[in-house]
This record gives structure tokens, sequence and C-alpha cells, in this order.
């Protein structure tokens, strides 16, 4: 029967399976495993009974057997027809005997065979087909006494009917027969439980196959979130271990607990959802699953459970998240690439503008020195006082521009980082200086006045010339916004750089300001700020506020104050000009010193920039050659140094230069010795060659040596060159070094021969690097000036090759480099001059370009340091103390 | 005021002049101080060197740059001793023609180098005349028993 190919169909027709030929050929193939699932039966069972799906497919089964059936009942129907067709013509026949019989019954009438028949036809076809074996024709037999005809018309008609009755019962054996098939078919084909079985069997077989080569986990999670079923293509767990638990039971580690409330989410929702969860296991190690989570519902449309299925995307994530933080590099490489061009691009510009600024400085040091040469040599001539003490600050302010720009040109400046020189300096002097030039240049009727506390220490160590600068800036700033009273710089040692906002707040005044700066006096805090409590530390941090009552600054402009070329409108741009880009570079110097500079201010009644430093208190070793200084001090003109007494009085005024004499009320020396608290004054007695002896000074504090000071203080209204001499001839009594130059320009050689010469040296000269390696093999020599660009061989190549031969004892470097070699004799060997050499000799390249780039050159080469050319007598003898014994 | 007085205020004025005109620069000065008695005459021999040297590499220079095929590196050698001897000197003005022209040498711009030799030339004899009249003077004053000032 091809019923079979349609039960397949009617079942497969959930699964979409292949034909039938196709099919069975696969799964002929395929052996099926049962291991890989496991299945709680009962909750199966349970399932088909209650879950929608379940039914619906059980419906189907048992729609699939019920069509089965009634196929088998229709073809029962058939058969039972045909019988029952045959039946009828029995009857018919029968009835014509029958006929025939009543004729004769009639004759007898005590027979009665037509209802037994009749009975007996009927029952075969009323229920069970078996009764129809019964089925006997007992009134065949017929009477034979008739007397119808002869006697052989009876005997005749008696065999006709035996004939007719065994025709009956043959027929009636082969109904037997067929109803016997009919039976026994029935009983053939199966029972709708095997039918369904079968059925399920086979779509089980095909789930199995699929699942077999499906890498995914599949399962069923009751309501408790109790595995109920689940296949796993790579089982690593037994099914006691999975059926009946949950996950957290079996497994442990990260993940598992996100994966199960996940699920529940999902079951609390009835919303399917994907979700990819990171495992970190014992059992599987650290894997990702994507999981997909469908809940199942109850007829009722509860859920009761979900389904879900886990498919190990591991690799992929992998994947994607190398792929991002491809991405991620990539976009930082551009990033950085972008980055670069920039810096690059930034590169370029600075050092195109570092060049201009050296080229710029050169041009306006040489006017520079101009002018203050020509004040020098004014200062020669027949002044008086007031003109002296006038030239005095034009010197000075000339001075400190010039030391400006020779730290440009010395590369002070690098990249943009200004290196700060600590030097040993006097906040008096400094505070006092800056009034001072402030005064000079003065155009109003403003009093400009300076209070040191007294708690500040006398000497203290920083860069001086940045914090000349900041005041300079600060006060000119406050001078130009500025038309009436006054303009001040108050110094005073605070503990704490943070709080210093706190104590100046706002202020309506200038008596407020007084009285809130009295507040932040930190003598207060310290009790009495004398010197001794101030040196302990070795760090003091000094506030400094220039304040004024000027226009004030509207609050709002305030923060963009410190930006560079802002100014804090168009109008005041006009009306006071300036580039103002002055408080940028202030608050950049004060924060590259490592202190802060705020401001605070009134609209109308001025303001307050103050700005926080941390100093080195100078020990108070040093101020053992204040003797020295004293007696040199006081020809300065410098207030207060060298004097314990003095070194407390911080108090300059200098009132409005109409009131009389720029400087007010100094008519004579030392008002503040009498009295440290009152308004201390500029001295007069200008030294008669300022000149040089201020800037002998200059140096002699810098290095603080004592040394030479009294031939300077001897030497000082001689000309400078004597100067030199004198001290140099001190020392040239002690030692004499050798010196070698290197240089091929006749003119320079003879200049800086001189320039030794004056110092008290002679000195060798050669032409070129080589003759420089020749001149240091025959010869020891204490110090070596090479000018870096020299023929033949340059200064930088005579260095490496000298540096070799210190290094190694050998001249196999200058071989190689082509020198012819002298070999020294025993006698020089022993020259113990020779043998000094092997140690070091400082090498001082002599250089017209003193940017970074070629300084960095010649210190890479193995020189000592560099001098600028043209060589001054200055640097010669700065270089000279340095490097000579 | 006597001759000497007028010829050391004649003195200053000039050297005044030359610092403002930027012709010398404090190199100068720096030479000035260097002379003493041991060394009565360092100034004038330094500035005949100077001279001397310069002739003869404003010389050759001029060669150098008529030659068919220009050596820069050649130019640029001279120039550069040329650089060294002015700012030894003081020679400001010299000095800074110079830096032009190197850079031009840099470049292999030979219209640049013949402008600037002319230019170099040019700034030389002022800066020469002005040195010569200036040790005229010099001399005068000393002539006259008179000492010269000292500026700076």
């Amino acid at each position: 029967m091809d019923n079979d190919q349609s039960d397949i169909n009617e079942a497969g027709r959930q699964f979409t399976v292949e034909p039938r030929a196709l099919g069975q050929d696969v799964l002929e193939e395929v052996i099926i495993k049962k291991e890989p699932h496991s299945v709680d039966f009962k909750r199966l069972i349970d399932l088909t009974n209650y879950s929608d799906k379940g039914n619906s497919q059980l419906t189907n089964l048992v729609k699939d057997w019920e069509y089965q059936q009634e196929n088998a009942v229709r073809l029962l129907r058939e058969e039972l027809d045909s019988l029952n067709k045959q039946q009828q013509e029995v009857e018919l026949k029968k009835l014509k005997i029958l006929e025939e019989h009543r004729f004769k019954q009639y004759t007898y009438g005590d027979k009665s065979p037509v209802s037994s028949l009749d009975e007996n036809v009927r029952y075969p076809y009323q229920d069970d087909p078996k009764g129809k074996n019964d089925v006997i024709f007992k009134d065949e037999n017929v009477e034979t006494d008739a007397e119808y005809d002869s006697l052989m018309y009876w005997k005749q008609r008696a065999v006709h009917l035996e004939k007719l009755l065994e025709a009956s019962l043959q027929r009636e054996h082969i109904l037997l027969e067929k109803l016997q098939e009919s039976t026994e078919n029935l009983e053939r084909q199966s029972s709708p439980v095997e039918e369904l079985s079968q059925v399920l069997k086979r779509a089980d077989n095909f789930l199995h196959f699929i699942l077999q080569n499906a890498p995914v986990i599949i399962g069923h999670q009751d309501r408790e979130m109790r595995y109920r079923f689940i296949f796993n293509h790579f089982p690593s767990l037994g099914e006691q271990d999975i059926i009946g638990k949950t996950d957290v039971e079996i497994f442990t580690g990260a993940g598992i607990k996100e994966s199960q409330d996940f699920k529940r989410e999902v079951m609390e929702k009835g919303l399917p959802a994907k979700r990819e969860i990171t495992f970190e296991t014992e059992l599987f190690g650290s894997k990702t699953f994507l999981i997909y989570v469908e809940p199942v519902f109850s007829k009722a449309g509860e859920t009761i459970g979900v389904n879900y299925m886990g498919m190990e995307v591991t690799d992929q994530v992998r994947k994607r998240e190398k792929m991002a933080k491809l991405r991620e590099e990539i976009a930082v490489q551009k990033a950085k690439e972008t980055e670069l061009n920039k810096s690059i691009h930034i590169t370029e510009e600075s050092m195109r503008a570092k060049q201009m600024l050296a080229t710029m400085s050169h041009e306006i040091r040489s006017p520079l020195s101009g002018v203050v040469s020509m004040a020098e040599i004014l200062s020669t001539t027949k002044l008086d006082k007031e003109q002296k003490q006038l030239l005095k600050v034009m010197l000075s302010s000339g001075d400190l521009v010039l030391q400006l720009i020779n730290d440009i040109l010395d590369s002070k400046v690098e990249s943009g980082v200004m290196k700060l020189k600590a030097t040993k300096f006097r906040p008096r002097e400094v505070v006092r200086h800056v009034l001072q030039t402030a005064a000079a240049s003065l155009q109003k009727l403003l009093t400009l006045e300076g209070r040191v506390a007294d708690d500040v220490p006398v000497e203290v160590i920083g860069d001086v010339l940045r914090i000349q600068q900041i005041l300079t800036i600060l006060v000119s700033n406050a001078i130009k916004f500025t038309h009436e009273a006054k303009v001040g710089i108050k110094l005073y040692v605070v503990r704490e750089p943070c709080n210093i906002q706190d104590s100046r707040e706002t202020y309506q005044n200038q008596s407020i300001i007084s009285a809130n700066m009295r507040k932040g006096d930190p003598s207060s805090i310290y009790g009495t700020g004398d010197e001794t409590n101030t040196c302990q530390g070795p760090v003091v941090w000094i506030q400094c506020d220039v304040y004024d009552t000027g226009i004030g600054i509207p609050e709002n402009v305030i923060p963009t104050l410190f930006k560079k070329y802002m100014q804090v409108g168009e109008d005041a741009a006009r009306k006071y000009g300036g580039t103002g880009h002055g408080l940028a570079n202030c608050k950049q110097l004060v924060e590259l010193m490592g202190g802060q500079l705020t401001v605070s201010s009134v609209e109308h009644y001025g303001s307050i920039f103050t700005f926080v430093l941390p100093y080195k208190v100078s020990s108070t070793s040093d101020n053992s050659d204040n003797p020295d200084e004293l007696s040199d001090m006081e020809n300065q003109d410098v207030l207060d140094d060298g004097n314990d007494d003095d070194s407390h009085s911080g108090i300059f005024m200098f009132q409005p230069r109409t009131l009389g004499s720029l400087f007010a009320s100094q008519s004579s020396g030392k008002i503040q010795k009498l009295s440290p608290n009152c308004y201390g004054l500029l001295e007069d007695s200008l030294p008669s060659s300022s000149n040089t002896t201020y800037k002998e000074n200059v140096i002699e504090e810098d290095c603080a040596k004592g040394v030479g000071l009294d031939n300077l203080n001897s030497a000082e209204t001689s000309v400078a060159h004597k100067t030199y001499e004198t001290w140099d001839q001190t020392k040239k009594d002690e030692i004499k070094p050798k010196i070698l130059l290197v240089a091929d320009n006749r003119i320079n050689v003879m200049v800086t021969k001189s320039m030794m010469k004056q110092l008290g040296h002679s000195i060798d000269v050669v032409n070129n690097g080589a003759e420089a390696v020749h001149a240091v093999q025959c010869n020891g020599y204490q110090l070596i000036l090479m000018d870096v660009f020299t023929p033949v061989m340059d200064g930088l190549q005579a260095t490496n090759l000298i540096r070799s031969f210190e290094k190694t004892g050998s001249w196999d470097d200058a071989i190689k480099a082509g020198i012819e070699i002298q070999v020294p004799s025993p006698h020089s060997l022993s020259n113990p001059q020779v043998e000094k050499t092997r140690k070091r000799i400082p090498i001082i390249a002599m250089t017209a370009n003193a940017l970074p780039e070629s300084v960095n050159e010649c210190y890479a080469n193995g020189m000592d340091s560099f001098v600028t050319k043209p060589v001054t007598l200055k640097n010669l003898k700065q270089c000279l103390q340095q490097y000579l014994p | 005021m006597d001759i000497v007085g007028q010829l050391q205020k004649q003195y200053v004025d000039f050297s005044t002049s030359l610092y403002r005109e930027g012709f010398l620069d404090d190199q100068f000065i720096q030479l000035q101080k260097l002379q003493d008695d041991t060394n009565p005459d360092f100034v004038v021999e330094v500035v005949s060197l100077f001279f001397e040297d310069s002739e003869k590499l404003l010389n050759n220079l001029a060669t150098a740059l008529q030659q068919q095929v220009v050596d820069f590196k050649q130019i640029d050698a001279h120039v550069h001793q040329f650089k060294g001897s002015s700012s030894s000197i003081g020679a400001n003005r010299v000095k800074n023609m110079c830096v032009a022209f190197r850079n031009f040498c840099e470049e292999n711009n030979l219209d640049g180098c013949m402008r600037c030799l002319q230019q170099v030339k040019h700034e030389y004899y002022l800066v020469k005349n002005k040195l010569e009249t200036l040790l005229r003077l010099e001399r005068q004053i000393l002539e006259h028993g008179g000492t010269v000032p000292m500026i700076a």
C-alpha cells in the first residue's frame, strides 16, 4: 500500500522533510546516536498535554491516524458493498426457488424454510462478518414426491436444484474466504499507537539528524529554570548532571548568573530575545555564546518555561573585538599622524621664529649696546647728582634689556621653554630698582611706593631677571591704567601658596587694601618675623602684590585677562595701547617658576595683581662676604645692603616728579638707616666709573667670590682693562696654564691673542683642526679654544680625535683621519704635562652661532662649553675662570 | 677750548655716530680696550690686517663669481672668513651683509651673490673710510699731546 508515503508527508509537514526516496537514503546512512540529548519524558508528556504546540502536534498525529483509518473503513465498505450485491443476487435466486417452493408449500403447507433462509441471509451483514460462516441452506433438498410431471421431471428438477445449491454454496465459500482475508488485512493494519510512534520516531530521527550536525545547544528549561531537555553538540556533562537542575547549580563562573537572569527576564516578559554572554567557567573555559531564548506558553497563555538555543561565537567575538581594536588603532594612528603633521608644522614655524628671534635680537643688541655704551661714556662726563641718578637708571635698564637679549642669543630660550637661572638676589633691591625705573619714565602725578615686610629675607635665590621682568610689566601696566593716587609693590612672606586668594576678596578703597594687606601679612602668623626665623626653612614663599588705584577691571573680563593679546576692551586698547600680551607672559613666567599669579579688582577703584613664588633662602654663611660687599654696595648706591639694620627697612616712596626732584625726599644718604620704617630713599654718590664696576660686581655677586674684589675696588677709577689686568695678575702668579687657540681667521686670532694677553695668558695658535691635533700630541695644554669651522679639519672632528686619544691613549683614530703622528719622544712622554693631558683637556668651542642645535653639536662632539664669536673679554674671562684651576 | 679738546669732542661725536649708525658695534670697543702701553698700536694693527684681508677676500670673491662654473662652496668659505673678520673687528654692517651673502650662497643664487658682493664692497669701503677717519683723529689727538677719550 502506498499509504506510507502520505503518512510521512503528513508527519513531515512540520519539518519540511525531503521526499521519501531521498530522505530515506539519507536516513539509512545516518547512524543515530542517542546519547547527546537527554529527555525527561514525563515532562515531554506534560508539555504535550499542556502546551499549545505539543497539543497541535498531537492533534496532527491523531488527524493523520484518523485519516488512515477512514481510508481503511472506506475500503472495507467497498468490499462490503460488493459482498452485498452478491448476497442480493443470491437472494433473488433464492426467491425464485422459494416461489417454486411456495407452490409446493402450498401443496404441502407445513414447511417454512424461507423465513429461516431470510434470517440466514440477513445475518452475516449485520455485525460481525465472522457470523456469516453458519450460512446453511437447509431447505435445498427438494421433495421428490411431486406428481406434477413424470418422475423424470422431478428428477431433473432435483438435479437442477442441486446444482444451484452447489453454486450457491461455492459462492458462499468464496465470500467467506474474502471476508477472512479482509479481516486479516484489517488485523494486519497497525494499531494507532504503533502508527503514531512510528511517525514520531521518524520525526525524531530527522530531528536527531539535524541536531547532530548543528553545532548548537538546544535546551528547554521549566519555570524554575530547571533543565528539562538539553541537546549539546559537545556534551561534557551526563544527563543526570543536567536534567532537573538550573544553570547556577550546574556551572560556576562568570556569565552563568547573567544567562540565568536573562532567561528569567525573557520568561517574565514573554518576548523572545537574544543576547551575547561571555562565560568564564572551569568546565569549558572562556567562551562567548549567543543565546536565543524563546518563552513557551501554556494553553492558558502563561509561560511555563523557555526554549533556548546557544551558539558559540567566541571566535567571532574575538574577531569582532580585534576589528574594533584595529579600527581604533587606525583611528589613533590617523590622529597621531595629523598631530604629528601639526607638530611638524609647528616645529617648522618655531624654528623659523627662533631664527627670526635670533636675528632680531642681534639687530636689537647692536643699537642697544650703542645706547648703553654712550650712556656709559656720558656717565664719565661731569654731571650733577640728579643727572647721575637718571643716568644710572638708564644704565641699569639698558643692562637689563641687554641681559634679556643675551639670554635669547645665548640660547636661554630653547624650544619655547625658558630656562631659569637661579641667582642670589636682594628682593628689596629689585623692588627699588623696578620702582625707580618706573618713576623715571613716569608722566603722571602718581606716587610709587614699595613696602617690603620685615620678614622677607635679605637675600633669596631665584631668577632675578624674570622676577624683575614680571614686576616691571605689572607695574607699568598698573601705571598705564592709573591716573591718580598711587601704584605700589608690597612684598611679604606667606606660609602656603594655596591660601592666597582668601586673604583678599574685594576692596572699596585704599584703606581697606592696606587693612587686608595687614591681615594677609604673615608676620602675625610667624610672630616676630626676624631673619633667623625665616632662614630656618630652605624655601620661603614670598607674596608680591602690585596694587593700584586705577580704573580697575570689570569682573567679566578677568578670566580672559591672562590670555594673549587680550585687553579689557577695544576702547582700552585704543586708549592705552600695547600689544596686550604682557600679562600672559607674566603668568607664564610665574607658573614656570612654580608660583601663581592672580588678580582681584574692583572697577573704578583699582586692581591688585598678586603673585606668589617660592625662593630658596640664601644660607647665612653667604653673608660672610658681606663686609666686602658692604663697602662695595655703598659705593654702588644700593639701599640697605650688607647691613643688618638696613636689611629690614624695605619701604620706598617715589613722589610725583613735579613735587621736586625725581627721587622725592632723598636729599642725602641713609635715611633708612635712621629709622627702618621711614620711607627709604635712594642714595646719591654714583661711582665714578660705574660701568665697569657695576658689571664686575654682577659677576662677583653671581659667583659669590670675594677674590679680586679689593683689586676691583682699588681699580674702580681706572679704565676697565686695567682692572682686568690687575685682577688676572694675581692669578698669573700662581699658575701658568698653557692654552691653545685653534682659529684660521687672522683677525680673530689677533684679537683673541691680545685679549688673552690682557688676561695674563700667552697662547699657542694653530690654524685648523689637524694642526690642533698635532699640537696636542706634542704639548700639554690645559685649555683649548677651538673654532668650530676651520679649513682642512674642523673643530668638531679635531675634538673628537683628541677625546678619543684621551680615552684610549692611542692616536689610532687620528692616524686613520690622515694626521701624521709624531712619535712622542721619551722626554715628552715623561713630561708630566703631557701625561696630564691624558686627563681631559677642556675644549671650548668658538662659534658665531649660539643656537641650541649648533651648541648641542659642540657638546655631542666632546666640547665642554662655548663662547660666542666675536669673543669678548668678559666671555673669555668667565671661561678661563671656569676651566682653569 | 684748545685744539685737543676740539679734537676729542670731534672724536667722541664721530665714534658715537659710528655706533649709532651701526658701522661699528661693541666689539670695536673691545678692541680698543685691548690696546694699552704694552701694545700701543693694537687697534691700528688689527684694522690694517682687516683691510688687507678684506681686500684679498673681495678680490677672491669677485674672481670666484666670474668663473664659468661658480663654486658656491668656495664662495661661502670666503664669505665665512669675511664675516669672521668683520665681526671680530666689530664692523657690524659688513658682517650683517655677509650673513645675507651666505644665505644666497646656500641657495646657489648667483644673482643674489653678485648683488651682495656689490653691497658688501660698498659697506666695506664705507667702514674703511670711517675707520681711517677715526684712526686719523686718534693720531691727531695723540700728536697734539692729548689722550684719546675712552669710549665706554
